[in-house]
C-alpha cells in the first residue's frame, strides 16, 4: 500500500468543516489516484467527521474511487445521444476487448474502463474519453486503433520500468 | 390552534404541526416505517402519504404541516393503494422467511402487509444479495431484511453520536454499513442496541445468547446461576400483556426457577456493592485530589465510547467494574469459594436491559483470562422467548425472593435502572460515607426524570459538589466538550448509554414509546418510595460480603476483583 | 456611486463616453470590428477539442511559424454548430470574419494558403459574419442566413464563439457588465425582482417556476446571510449548454450572478458544476478572478456597498444533485439525498439559510433582461413563456449542436430547418426532450410549439434543453429501457416507491427485451403480469415519490407507452423488435448470393454462431447467436442482414 502524506492538502483547509468534505475527497483521489482507507481515517480526523459518513457520502458519487485505475483510464459516455447513437455497443465491444467490465482495470493494470451519465459533448456522439482525451464519432470499428495508440504509447515506458 | 378537516370531520391542530401528529391525537393511525418521535421528519419511507385536497400528489403525513382549513383524506383509495404498493416494493427485495424470524409477529412490515391485504407477490424479480453480519458480540445485521428506512443511522448519529453506520452506495445498490462495509465488531459501534430497538424489521436483532443458556441448563454437570438488573423487573410483563411499568420482580425469579437456574440472584445486589466502591473512590478522589470529574463506569456502551472518541477522559472513568461485571466476580470468586464448587462448573448467566452487555460480559478483563465471569447474558426480550419456549405463564406465577448471597438488594441499587438513579444513590451514600450521617431527605429530585441532561449542586458537610446525569451519547458528547473547554465546577457525572437509562435499554421489549418509558421509571420510584431499606450501604449482605470476604471498600481484593482498567481503541470513528 | 469606481474600459461604454477616437479604436479592436493582421479563430471548447482542434492549432502555428506570417491566433468558445467541428474563422484586415467547418489539422494548410492569400477555399466555408463596416467577401453566404443559424435568435449564445473567454475586456466592448452596473445604479433589489417577475422568466433547469416570484420569497424571508446558488451540474443526459455557455462565455455568467444575488441580497454565491467539465472550471475560475480583482465581484462592488464572493464547487456524479435539496445537501458535503420540502430553500436552505438556487441558462439571460427592460424581454415568447430557450441538439440528425430559439417556435422548425432533418434517408421517429424526466414528441405533434405549458399537453418537459433526434433505427422500448437504467442507477435510494419502483420497472422492461431462448418455465407468465402492473407501478411511483427526480422516472415510460404502444406490443407479443435495435430479439442472417465465404464473420463471432466451410456461403445458427452484431461489422460485402 502506498501512503501518502496528506497534510499538505489538508493544510489548505485549517479549521474546516463538512462543507470542505467532498472538495478535499477531490484534491486527495487527484493526488493518489483513488481513495485509501488511511486517506479516509485522516481525512475524517482533520474533519472531525466519521469514517462511516465519509464513506457514505463517498459511494453516493460516481467520482470516487476505491482502488487505483489503469494507466489508462477509458471513459464511456452513456448519455442519450450517444445511446441514440450506438454507444451501448461501443461498451460491449470495449468490455470484449479488454476482457473486463465496467468499473473494473486490465489484469496488466493498463486499461480501466468507466461508464459516465454524460460527458457534455451530445454533438459529437459517441464519445469515449480517454485519459482525458475525446474520441469523438467512436464506432464499434475504431475502437481497436484507439486502444492500440494507447498500448503503443505505454510500451516505452514499460520497458524503462521493467530495466 | 387551527382546524384541519379529515376524512370530513374537523379535527384540532397546532400551526405548523406536522400533519401525522395532528392525526394521531385525533386518533386516526396512519402507518408509517421511517418515522421518530422528536427527530426531523426524513420522508423516506412514504407510507405515510395521505390525500390533500390541492396537492398534485399524494404528501407525507410526516413531514407536511398543517394549514388552516387543509382538507386531507387518510384512507381514500388512491392513498391506501399507494401505500399497498410501497409495501409491495419492499416485499419484492424481502426474504420470505417470516417463519424463521427472530421479528416473526413483531414485525412492522409483516403487520403493514396483513393490513393492507397484500395476498400476493406482484411484484417478482431479483432480489438484493447480502451478506450476514454477525461479527458484532452484541448485534446481528441481516441487510436482507433491511427496508433502508433509515432508522438506525439517525438514531446512532443524531441520538447517540456514534454514528457507526450510514447509507452506502445510492439508488437499489444502497444499504446500510460501517466505514468500508466491514463487520460492526471493528465500527465504532458501542453496542447500544438502539438501532435494534428502532428497526422495523429483523434486518437488527441482539446476538442470541439463547441456545448456549439452553444448553447450560440442560447439562447436570453445571450450576447455573443467574442474576437480573434492576431494569428487567419492570419491563419484563409487558412482554406478556402487563403495561408498563408493572413490577415483575418476584414473579419473574419463580419463572427463572422453573426454567432450571440453580440459583437466581439479583443484580441489585451488585449496584449497592458498586456504589460502596464508587462512591469511596469518589470521596478518595476528592479528598486525595485525584481525577475529577468522576465519570461512571455503569454503562459498557458508554465505556467503549470514551475508550474511542473521548480516551482523554479515561482516567475519569471510575475504576468500578459495572455492577454485572461485580456480580461475575463475586460469584466465580465468593460464591464459588463458599459452595465449594470449582468456578469452571459455575455457568453466569445474567438477564440484561442491553444488548452492550453482551459485549461487556466478554471483554478479556473480565474473567481470569480463559474462564468469563460472565458466560452469556440475556436481554429482556430473549428471556422473555425462552418463558414462552418452555411454556412458562409469567402471569401465574407466585412472587418468590431472590437467593442468598446475593439475592439482597436496597432501593438504591434497583434505581440503577433509571437515568440519575446511579447518582442519587451514590449522593446518598456518599453523605454517610463522609459524615457518618443519613441524609435529612434521601430524595434528590434535581436527578430524576427523563431529561437528556441533568445538574445538581449537593451540600455534603459543608462541601459543595457539582453532580451532571445525563444520558444518550449525544448528551455526553456536550458535556464531555464542555469539559474540554475549560468547565471545571463537577465533581461526579453518571452517564447512561441509552436515553432515559437502561428501562430504555437496547434490550427491551421493542415498540417502546416514551410513555411507557415514563411508566416503567415511575415504577422505580414508587419502589424507592414503599421499601425501607434506601441506601446501600445499609444492604446487610454487602456487609456481610465485606466482613467475611472483601474486607473494606477500595481494599485490596476490591481492587482485584471489582475494579477494571480501561485502554485506548483504535477503532475507524 | 460615482463613474469613477467603475474600470476604465467599462465606463466608457457605461457612460457613452466614447466621442473620444482613440476610445472608440481601442473598443473597435476589442470588438474585432477592425484588425490589423490576419486573425485566426479556432473554436476550442470541450466539442472542437473533441473533434481534434487542439491538432488545428498546433498545425496552424507551425504554418505560421514556418512561412513567418504574423497572425494573431484566438481560441475562442463554441459557436454552436458541434457537427461542423473544428471549426475555424480567419479575418483578414478590412475583411469580414469567415468561418470554416470540419478544419482538422491536415486541412489547415490548404485552409491558410489559400485564405492568407485571399482566395476561398468554397468546399470550407461555412459563411461570413456579417459586419456592415468591413468589406464583404462576395459569393459568400453570410453565417446569419445559414439553415442552422437563421432561425435562432441569439441572446444567450450571442458571444459564444465570438469572444475569447479569458478576455473580459472583450466581454464589456461587446456591452458586457453594463446590466450589473444598470442594475447597481438604478434598481432597488426589489424593483430587480419586480423586473424579473413582469418579465416572465422562467427557470431553464426544468421545473420553468418563475424566477422573479422565486427569488421574492428569497428576498422577503428573514435572515442576516442568504445564497445564491448557481446550478450547474447539468445531470441530464444529452445537454451541454450550461458547459459551452460557461467555456465560451464565462462573464455572463458572472454578471448574470451578480445581479441575482444583489437583487434577493446574498452575499455569498455558489456555482455547483460538474467535476466532468475541467474546461468550464477553469474558464470559470479565472473570469471569477478577473472579476474579482476588478470591483465586479467582491467587497463592496462598484462602489455600491454590495459585497458578493462567488465560490466554485465541483460535483462528484450524481444526477438527483440536480435536484434543489439534494444540491445543498451536496454544497453540505453530505450525501445528496432530497429531503422533503416545505421548508423550502427560498426559506430554509444551504445551512439552514435562504437560498436561491438558479440554473445557468437563468442567469445568463439576466444581463439581456435587466439591460433592455422586462417589455422588451417579454416581447418575445409565447402567452406563458417568455425569451428564448436554448437545446443541445443531438442524435440522428444531420446538424447537432446548441441553438437558440425564441419561445412558440415549432419543434418540426428546430429539427429539420435548424437541425437539416434526419440524415441517411432515414425517417424520423420521435425527439426527446427533457432528458430523463421528460418525455418524447412523435411526427404527428411535431407542430408544437417550444413552450412549458404546451409540451406537457403531449407528455413531454422543457426541462433543461436536452432535444435528441431519433430515427426508425431506434426503438422506442431500447429508449425507455436506457431511461429507466440510468434513474435506477442515479436514483439516490432513499424513498422507497424510486428506489424499489424504478428497480422492478427495468427488469419489466428488461423482460420484454429478452430473448426467448433463456426464458424458462413460468417466465412468460411473469412477463405478461408484470406488464399488466407497468401502468399502475408508474403510477405509484410518480404519486408518491419523495422528489421531482423519483416523480418524473416513469416519464419515459409512460410517454413511449403513450406514442408507441405498438412497438411495446410487438415486444411482447410478437418477441419482435421493429427497429431491431434489442439485440436479443434481433435475428442476423446471411444473405446465400452475397457471401463470398470469407470466414471474416465467423472467425469474429465470440459465440461461434457462424458456421460454414471457406469460399462457400456461411450461415447464422440462430440459437447460438447473442446477437452482438460483430459479423455485421466485420463483413465486407454486405451480405449479413438485421431484423
Amino acid at each position: 500500500m502506498v501512503t501518502v502524506d496528506l497534510q499538505p492538502i489538508l493544510q489548505r483547509y485549517p479549521n474546516a468543516s463538512r462543507d470542505a468534505l467532498i472538495p478535499i475527497l477531490q484534491e486527495v483521489q487527484e493526488h493518489q489516484g483513488y481513495l485509501s482507507r488511511e486517506a479516509v481515517v485522516e481525512i475524517g480526523k482533520h474533519l472531525r467527521l466519521p469514517a462511516s459518513k465519509i464513506y457514505g457520502v463517498a459511494t453516493f458519487y460516481n467520482q470516487f474511487r476505491f482502488q487505483p485505475q489503469g494507466r489508462n483510464h477509458i471513459q464511456v459516455c452513456r448519455g442519450t445521444a450517444c445511446h441514440v447513437k450506438g454507444s451501448a455497443a461501443v461498451l460491449d465491444t470495449l468490455k470484449r476487448e479488454l476482457k473486463i467490465d465496467a468499473g473494473q482495470t486490465t489484469r496488466d493494470g493498463q486499461f480501466s474502463l468507466e461508464v459516465v451519465a454524460c460527458i457534455g459533448a451530445c454533438g459529437l456522439a459517441p464519445v469515449i474519453c480517454v485519459n482525458g482525451e475525446f474520441h469523438a464519432g467512436v464506432t464499434t470499428k475504431s475502437i481497436a486503433k484507439i486502444l492500440d495508440s494507447y498500448r503503443r504509447k505505454a510500451t516505452p515506458n514499460d520497458g524503462n520500468e521493467a530495466a | 390552534m387551527i382546524t384541519i378537516e379529515v376524512n370530513g370531520r374537523s379535527v384540532r391542530a397546532e400551526k405548523g404541526e406536522m400533519l401525522l401528529s395532528a392525526l394521531r391525537r385525533a386518533g386516526i393511525t396512519v402507518p408509517t416505517l421511517c418515522h421518530i418521535d422528536g427527530l426531523t421528519p426524513s420522508g423516506a419511507c412514504r407510507i405515510c402519504v395521505v390525500e390533500v385536497e390541492g396537492q398534485r400528489n399524494l404528501v407525507p403525513s410526516c413531514a407536511f404541516p398543517a394549514a388552516d382549513g387543509m382538507k386531507i383524506r387518510t384512507h381514500s383509495p388512491r392513498a391506501v393503494s399507494a401505500r399497498r404498493t410501497i409495501v409491495e416494493l419492499l416485499l419484492a427485495n424481502h426474504p420470505d422467511d417470516c417463519l424463521y424470524c427472530s421479528r416473526n409477529g413483531n414485525c412492522q412490515l409483516q403487520t403493514l402487509a396483513e393490513e393492507l391485504g397484500v395476498r400476493q407477490r406482484r411484484f417478482a424479480g431479483d432480489r438484493t444479495r447480502h451478506t450476514l453480519d454477525t461479527s458484532s458480540p452484541s448485534i446481528a445485521r441481516d441487510p436482507a431484511k433491511c427496508i433502508l428506512c433509515g432508522k438506525c443511522v439517525r438514531v446512532c448519529e443524531e441520538v447517540q453520536s456514534v454514528a457507526a453506520i450510514d447509507f452506502i452506495g445510492r439508488g437499489s445498490r444502497a444499504k446500510i454499513g460501517t466505514a468500508f462495509d466491514e463487520g460492526l465488531n471493528v465500527s465504532s459501534c458501542v453496542n447500544c442496541g438502539q438501532c435494534i430497538n428502532v428497526c422495523p424489521t429483523g434486518a437488527l436483532t441482539e446476538q442470541s445468547h439463547i441456545k448456549e443458556v439452553l444448553d447450560a441448563l440442560d447439562d447436570p454437570n453445571k450450576v447455573v446461576v443467574v442474576q437480573h438488573a434492576p431494569a428487567v423487573s419492570v419491563t419484563l410483563g409487558e412482554e406478556f400483556g402487563l403495561p408498563a411499568g408493572a413490577d415483575v420482580a418476584g414473579a419473574m425469579t419463580a419463572t427463572l426457577r422453573r426454567l432450571g437456574f440453580d440459583r437466581v440472584f439479583d443484580t441489585g445486589f451488585a449496584a449497592d456493592l458498586t456504589i460502596m466502591e464508587e462512591g469511596s473512590e469518589l470521596v478518595y478522589r476528592i479528598k486525595n485530589g485525584g481525577r475529577l470529574p468522576m465519570l461512571t463506569s455503569c454503562s459498557p456502551g458508554w465505556i467503549k465510547f470514551v475508550e474511542s472518541y473521548y480516551p482523554d477522559f479515561l482516567d475519569n472513568l471510575s475504576t468500578c467494574k459495572s455492577p454485572q461485571q461485580m456480580m461475575g466476580a463475586v460469584i466465580k470468586h465468593y460464591f464459588a469459594q463458599r459452595e465449594g464448587l470449582a468456578p469452571s462448573r459455575i455457568y453466569s448467566v445474567s438477564i440484561m436491559p442491553c444488548t452492550a452487555k453482551k459485549f461487556e460480559a466478554g471483554r478479556p478483563e473480565m474473567g481470569n483470562g480463559t474462564d468469563p465471569d460472565i458466560d452469556a447474558v440475556l436481554t429482556t426480550r430473549e428471556l422473555a422467548r425462552i418463558i414462552r419456549m418452555r411454556g412458562l405463564s409469567l402471569l401465574d406465577m407466585p412472587a418468590e425472593t431472590a437467593d442468598t448471597p446475593f439475592g439482597e438488594r436496597t432501593t438504591a441499587g434497583k434505581l440503577f435502572g433509571a437515568s440519575g438513579g446511579v447518582m442519587e444513590a451514590a449522593i446518598r451514600s456518599a453523605h454517610y460515607l463522609i459524615t457518618g450521617e443519613e441524609m435529612g431527605n434521601l430524595n434528590v429530585h434535581d436527578v430524576r426524570g427523563l431529561n437528556g441532561v441533568k445538574e445538581a449542586r449537593v451540600n455534603i458537610a459543608g462541601l459543595d459538589v457539582g453532580v451532571a446525569v445525563v444520558s444518550g451519547l449525544g448528551n455526553a458528547c456536550k458535556l464531555l466538550d464542555q469539559i474540554r473547554a475549560g468547565r471545571s465546577d463537577l465533581h461526579f457525572i453518571e452517564v447512561m448509554t441509552c436515553p432515559g437509562g437502561c428501562i430504555a435499554g437496547g434490550g427491551q421489549p421493542l415498540g417502546t414509546s416514551s410513555e411507557a418509558v415514563r411508566s416503567r421509571m415511575k415504577a422505580l420510584y414508587s419502589i424507592d418510595n414503599q421499601e425501607a431499606v434506601r441506601t446501600s450501604h445499609h444492604n446487610e449482605s454487602v456487609k456481610r460480603l465485606y466482613a467475611e470476604f472483601l474486607g473494606e471498600p477500595l481494599s485490596e481484593k476490591s481492587h482485584h476483583l471489582l475494579h477494571t482498567h480501561y485502554t485506548r481503541r483504535e477503532v475507524l470513528v | 456611486m460615482t463613474a469613477t469606481k467603475l474600470p476604465e474600459l467599462l465606463s466608457w461604454v457605461v457612460d457613452s463616453d466614447t466621442a473620444d477616437p482613440q476610445r472608440q479604436q481601442r473598443l473597435a479592436e476589442l470588438r474585432r470590428d477592425r484588425v490589423n493582421r490576419p486573425v485566426i479563430y479556432v473554436g476550442a471548447g470541450t466539442c472542437g477539442l473533441g473533434a481534434g482542434a487542439q491538432e488545428t492549432l498546433t498545425a496552424i502555428h507551425e504554418y505560421l511559424d514556418k512561412n513567418e506570417i504574423k497572425a494573431d491566433v484566438v481560441k475562442v468558445g463554441c459557436i454552436g454548430l458541434c457537427s461542423a467541428e473544428p471549426l475555424v474563422d480567419i479575418q483578414l484586415p478590412g475583411r469580414t470574419r469567415v468561418s470554416f467547418k470540419h478544419i482538422t489539422g491536415a486541412k489547415v494548410v490548404s485552409l491558410l494558403s489559400s485564405v492568407l492569400t485571399g482566395k476561398m477555399p468554397e468546399d470550407l466555408v461555412l459563411g461570413q459574419h456579417r459586419n456592415d463596416s468591413l468589406e464583404p467577401w462576395l459569393d459568400v453566404a453570410y453565417l446569419d442566413e445559414h439553415p442552422f443559424f437563421a432561425p435562432q435568435t441569439r441572446w444567450v449564445l450571442t458571444n459564444c464563439g465570438l469572444v475569447d473567454p479569458s478576455q473580459m475586456d472583450e466581454y464589456i466592448a461587446r456591452g458586457g457588465y453594463k446590466a450589473l452596473v444598470k442594475a447597481l445604479r438604478e434598481h432597488t433589489p426589489d424593483a430587480l425582482c419586480d423586473m424579473v417577475e413582469a418579465s416572465g422568466l422562467r427557470g431553464r433547469g426544468g421545473g420553468g417556476f418563475p424566477t422573479g416570484k422565486k427569488w421574492k420569497f428569497a428576498r422577503q424571508s428573514p435572515g442576516d446571510q442568504k445564497y445564491l446558488i448557481c446550478n450547474a451540474d447539468e445531470g441530464d443526459p444529452g445537454a451541454f449548454m450550461d458547459r459551452a455557455v460557461i467555456e465560451s462565455d464565462p462573464h455572463r455568467l458572472v454578471e448574470g450572478m451578480a445581479i441575482a444575488a444583489y437583487a434577493i441580497g446574498a452575499s455569498k454565491a455558489y456555482v455547483y458544476i460538474r467535476a466532468e467539465y475541467p474546461l468550464a472550471i477553469k474558464r470559470l475560475k479565472a473570469a471569477i478572478a478577473e472579476a474579482e480583482s476588478n470591483n465586479l465581484l467582491g467587497q463592496d462592488i462598484l462602489g455600491s456597498g454590495f459585497d458578493l464572493k462567488v465560490i466554485i464547487k465541483m460535483g462528484a456524479g450524481a444526477f438527483v444533485c440536480g435536484e434543489e435539496t439534494a444540491l445543498i445537501h451536496s454544497i453540505e458535503g453530505k450525501r445528496g439525498m432530497p429531503r422533503p420540502r416545505p421548508p423550502f430553500p427560498a426559506i430554509s436552505g444551504l445551512f439552514g439559510k435562504p437560498t436561491i438556487i438558479n440554473n445557468v441558462e437563468t442567469l445568463a439571460n439576466l444581463p439581456t433582461l435587466v439591460d433592455h427592460g422586462a417589455e422588451w424581454f417579454s416581447a418575445v415568447g409565447t402567452k406563458t413563456s417568455k425569451g428564448t430557450k436554448v437545446f443541445a441538439l443531438s442524435g440522428k440528425v444531420a446538424r447537432t449542436g446548441l441553438v437558440e430559439v425564441a419561445m412558440g417556435m415549432p419543434i418540426r422548425q428546430v429539427v429539420f430547418d435548424i437541425g437539416g432533418g434526419i440524415p441517411n434517408g432515414k425517417a424520423y421517429k420521435a425527439v426527446q426532450i427533457g432528458g430523463p424526466s421528460g418525455g418524447c414528441i412523435p411526427s404527428q405533434h411535431l407542430d408544437i410549439d417550444i413552450d412549458y405549458e404546451s409540451l406537457k399537453t403531449v407528455g413531454a418537459m422543457m426541462g433543461s434543453g436536452g432535444l435528441v433526434v431519433m430515427d426508425e433505427d431506434t426503438c422506442m422500448v431500447d429508449m425507455a429501457k436506457f431511461f429507466m437504467d440510468f434513474i435506477q442507477r442515479e436514483s439516490c435510494g432513499k424513498c422507497i416507491p424510486c428506489r424499489e419502483g424504478t428497480r422492478r420497472m427495468l427488469e419489466i422492461l428488461n423482460r420484454i427485451t429478452r430473448g426467448r431462448k433463456k426464458e424458462r418455465g413460468i417466465e412468460a407468465l411473469e412477463r405478461f403480469k408484470s406488464v399488466l402492473h407497468m401502468q399502475s407501478l408508474a403510477e405509484t411511483i410518480r404519486d408518491t415519490s419523495l422528489c421531482g427526480l423519483g416523480q418524473t422516472a416513469p416519464n419515459p415510460v409512460l410517454s413511449t407507452l403513450r406514442w408507441f404502444r405498438d412497438e411495446y406490443e410487438s415486444h411482447i407479443y410478437d418477441r419482435h423488435c421493429p427497429a431491431a435495435a434489442c439485440s436479443e430479439l434481433v435475428t442476423y442472417s446471411i444473405i446465400a448470393d452475397k457471401c463470398r465465404g470469407c470466414t471474416l464473420c465467423a472467425k469474429k463471432c465470440p459465440t461461434e454462431a457462424i458456421v460454414g466451410a471457406a469460399k462457400s456461403p456461411h450461415h447464422v445458427v440462430v440459437d447460438k447467436c447473442i446477437g452482438c452484431g460483430s459479423c455485421l461489422d466485420s463483413c465486407r460485402f454486405d451480405a449479413i442482414v438485421k431484423q
